[in-house]
């Protein structure tokens, strides 16, 4: 293992490989990410691997708008002898109540105002793009066609590639222990297979950031939630878009593989990094598809996972630098949607890191915002 | 074994596919079926995942009792989701 490193990347996942390859494409060198399982183990992994733009702060569209562009041609650009299965068939994202009706024609308003292709639809509309759809208790929808399906496995394998020929070295099942600082500076890191001396590290750690953070004495204000999935035996075509609703708490999409894959969030979880199966959600996401898409009702479920959403207070994920503990950058708390952020989350960091001028502002989503109380509150999560 | 044997029944991975993958450093059933799909399908790896770790086993030259195994998840029997939802929450306590 690598003695010293000009950049440490904690976290295996969609966000450091992402980094460590942006990094390594603007070139420079002696690059390491640690992982503490295989790649994509943590919450990349176990997402619902749905991809959308549609959400309700400015900072989140254009971060989504952004990263979904580099999907459409990620094969292409990250040289992968495999495909990341990216299928854009949109998000339909229905509402059932008046304030939800209310708050998704301001979310329309301002994704429109952005550029985004994205419609507010009345429930006869959406049936016609989702025929198996019950709009009993529906007010309205919105549909975005370019939203969509993409495969994490397969995407963070490719990042991980395109990082590798870069000459980033990637060492997977080495655990980080400790993060060593001096004179409010980062010197190392500590992991079970030994010291890594460096200056930088990124802390892409995901669902266990805060305690990576803890490590170096910064006290990070997010948390970790269990929420859980399930996926279905594979079948012919069905259903193209994702179907999601906040108030009726699913979101439901069918893979290119033909699978079926669901969840829901439990507002009664407990905060912890508990990554169990429970039964209740097994009882509770079976009764709410087989209301919303009645005909899902015929199919087997084959198996149920869960992963952690790491949440911030305003929903919004935290990038940047720390005040205070030099060479410590953050890249995390992305309550529920780190997966889709990828390619910014890569191109940002390393722009961060390095000083150069941005591509989309993001110093709105630095730690800083929580001392100042300067949140904004991201209404459209799951 | 011939290289178009099947091990995979659920997604069609051929004993040639796998060891490709082996070949490349995927060297855990978990990495495995992340890439190829292989232990993902109804049977959820209860007839490939034997086979697996026994080509792992000889790629690594250790014994297959040093290997991990895969999660394991529910459900234990594929069942519908609408057989779940009309079954009703009390009757699974």
């Amino acid at each position: 293992m690598n003695k010293t490193a000009d950049v440490l990347i904690i976290g295996g996942g969609i966000s450091g490989c992402a980094i460590a390859y942006n990094l390594a494409k603007k070139g420079v060198k002696n690059i390491v990410v640690l992982e503490k399982n295989y790649l994509a183990s943590g919450a990349t992994g176990r997402c619902g691997a749905g991809i959308r733009q549609q959400w309700g702060t400015e900072m989140n569209c254009k971060i989504a708008m952004e990263s979904i562009k580099f999907f459409e041609t990620a094969n292409e650009e990250l040289e992968y002898d495999g495909d990341i299965e990216f299928k854009q068939d949109g998000y339909l994202i229905v509402a059932s109540t008046p304030k939800e009706d209310e708050q998704f024609q301001k979310n329309v308003a301002l994704q429109r105002s952005l550029g985004m292709e994205v419609d507010y639809l009345t429930p006869q509309e959406a049936k016609k793009i989702v025929p198996y759809l019950n709009t009993e208790k529906l007010t309205s929808a919105t549909f975005c066609p370019k939203d969509g399906h993409l495969n994490p496995f397969l995407t963070t394998d490719a990042y991980a590639k395109a990082a590798t020929r870069l000459g980033v070295e990637i060492y997977t099942y080495t655990t980080v222990t400790g993060i060593k600082t001096k004179d409010g500076k980062v010197i190392g890191v500590m992991t079970d297979k030994g010291d890594i001396a460096t200056n930088i590290v990124v802390n892409a750690a995901g669902g266990y950031s805060k305690q990576i953070g803890e490590m170096a004495g910064v006290n990070i204000p997010v948390y970790s939630e269990r929420h859980q999935i399930l996926v279905t035996e594979p079948v012919e075509p069905m259903l193209g878009p994702m179907v999601m609703s906040f108030s009726l708490n699913i979101y439901c999409q069918q893979t290119p593989h033909g699978s079926i894959i669901m969840g829901r969030g439990d507002s009664n979880e407990p905060k912890d990094l508990r990554i169990t199966s429970s039964w209740q959600f097994l009882d509770e996401m079976a009764k709410t598809v087989t209301d919303l898409l009645p005909p899902i009702g015929k199919l087997r479920v084959i198996r149920q996972w869960a992963g952690l959403y790491n949440m911030t207070p305003d929903r919004q994920p935290i990038y940047g630098a720390v005040k205070g503990l030099e060479g410590f950058y953050l890249a995390l708390g992305y309550s529920g949607h780190g997966f889709m952020f990828g390619p910014m989350t890569g191109l940002l960091m390393s722009e961060l890191i390095l000083g150069e001028e941005l591509t989309i502002d993001i110093s709105k989503l630095s730690i800083d915002r929580f001392a100042k109380n300067e949140l904004v509150f991201e209404p459209s999560v799951v | 074994m011939d290289d178009n044997t099947i091990i995979c029944r659920c997604s069609d991975i051929t004993l040639k596919e796998l060891r490709e993958l082996i070949s490349k450093g995927y060297t855990s059933v978990e990495e495995i079926k992340r890439i190829n799909r292989a232990g993902m399908g109804p049977c959820q790896g209860r007839t490939c995942e034997n086979l697996i770790l026994r080509e792992i086993a000889a790629f690594k030259g250790v014994d297959i009792s040093e290997l991990k195994i895969s999660t394991r998840r529910p459900i234990v029997k594929g069942i519908t989701l609408g057989q779940i939802a009309s079954a009703g929450g009390d009757s699974l306590e």
